[in-house]
């Protein structure tokens, strides 16, 4: 336990041991601990600005959902009230349609009518003159009698 | 140690106290104790050439697990720096790893038994080299030797005055030394500077002594543990001191675990205590 010339060899080996550890050992230790801290907090700042980008996004979507709700119930409000409209539309003119329709039919069937009677009226006339040459067994003027054939037409 | 059994108490403590010398000049004081400065240099290089290893390859990335645990040991002692010391950490962060890797790597070399460390170097010694039996000197712990934790301490006096200097100045500290803490009056200039370098040498003196007292006590009782062992014989008598030693050997080194951590720690935190004060200006 002399004190001797080993305290300068230790102090030597002190300050070499100093020196390797301050030139290779702290420097890349602390850097790499020191990026990694900067990744970290570089990581957890973007989960931050990420959820809030998220709750941004989430509030965007809902605002634009709401406007296509919107427009959309407008659209269907919209294409009922046409849907109803042309329905009525088709309604009004099948209705007239068919009025014409039967108007038409209605004219044709007095024209048929007019035209049989007066068929009617004319072969009912010649069964009367037929009828009255055979009780008068002779022939009948008709031109003689016309005035009282047309006579017996319009009574008929 | 069939080897030690013919030998007395006293020569199985003074083997185990002596150095290996070597004289290199004119008088006792140049000598150099070769066991402490190869043993200094081994175990540092080991403890710091692991953390190198680690260091060099340090990705900021996921670390392994060693480099977990070397960042944990850093930042531990970073923590402990930036603690005591708000400056710039540049120098006095691995000033203190190195204080601290260095203590507890040479404290580390007493949980060897010294009988092992005996049995080696009297197995290289005379078995190898050829010397006489018994002539083999080898103590492990480079931290029971003055001159390593006076080497140490002394360095860290050196490195208060430097850190003095850089602070307050040559004019700032010599100023310091004669007016602190008394006053500036001229009569109190001699009581001041007497009593600043009472202060300045207690440091590295308590410093040194506190590491190598420990270190020397712990490993004296391993040696006293190590001479209970010697007695042991095939006897009810024997047995039990055989027992005993062995029993009380591990219980000592368990205990010893922590007492050189925490010699490695005090060490590291007193230097940078005593040289964060350096920057302190009165």
């Amino acid at each position: 336990m002399n004190i001797n010339a080993t305290l300068f060899v230790q102090a030597l080996s002190f300050a070499f041991l100093i020196w390797f550890t301050v030139k290779f050992i702290w420097p890349p230790l602390n850097r790499a601990i020191d990026e990694r801290n900067k990744r970290i907090a570089d990581g957890l700042a973007a989960a931050e600005r990420g959820k809030a980008a998220l709750v941004e996004a989430e509030r965007r979507g809902d605002a634009a959902l709401k406007e296509a709700r919107e427009r959309a119930s407008g659209v269907l409000g919209d294409s009922e009230k046409r849907g109803t409209q042309i329905v009525e539309e088709a309604r009004n003119e099948a209705k007239a349609e068919a009025e014409r329709i039967v108007a038409a039919a209605r004219e044709q069937i007095a024209s048929e009518l007019a035209k049989a009677k007066t068929e009617l009226r004319e072969q009912v006339a010649a069964l009367a003159v037929a009828g009255a040459e055979k009780i008068l067994q002779r022939e009948v003027d008709a031109k003689a009698h016309a005035d009282m054939l047309g006579k017996l037409k319009a009574q008929l | 140690m069939a080897a030690q059994a013919q030998i007395t108490p006293t020569d199985y403590i003074t083997h185990h106290l002596t150095n290996l010398r070597v004289t290199v000049g004119e008088g006792g004081f140049w000598t150099l104790n070769l066991d402490t400065i190869v043993m200094g240099w081994v175990v540092g290089l080991a403890g710091l050439g692991l953390i190198w290893l680690v260091a060099r390859s340090a990705t900021a990335g996921v670390p392994g697990r060693l480099q977990s645990f070397i960042e944990m040991f850093f930042e531990f002692v970073d923590g402990t720096v930036r603690d005591v010391f708000p400056g710039s950490r540049a120098f006095l962060g691995p000033l203190a790893l190195t204080i601290f890797t260095w203590v507890f790597m040479m404290n580390l070399m007493d949980l060897i038994p010294i009988d092992w460390v005996a049995l080696a170097s009297e197995v290289v010694n005379h078995y190898i080299l050829g010397n006489p039996a018994h002539s083999a000197y080898w103590k492990a712990v480079p931290s029971t030797d003055l001159n390593t934790t006076f080497a140490m301490s002394f360095s860290v006096l050196f490195l208060i005055i430097f850190f003095s200097f850089k602070a307050k100045g040559a004019g700032g500290f010599v100023h310091e030394l004669f007016t602190a803490p008394f006053g500036a009056n001229p009569l109190l200039w001699i009581p001041n500077f007497a009593l600043n370098l009472i202060e300045l040498l207690a440091k590295p003196v308590s410093l040194g002594m506190r590491l190598f007292g420990n270190m020397y006590a712990g490993e004296l009782i391993f040696m006293l543990l190590g001479l209970l062992g010697m007695i042991a014989s095939v006897s009810l008598g024997g047995l039990l001191a055989g027992g005993a030693s062995a029993l009380f050997t591990w219980a000592w080194a368990v205990f010893h675990i922590l007492i050189i951590l925490l010699q490695a720690f005090i060490f590291m935190v007193l230097s940078v205590v005593y040289i964060a004060m350096a920057h302190e200006h009165h």
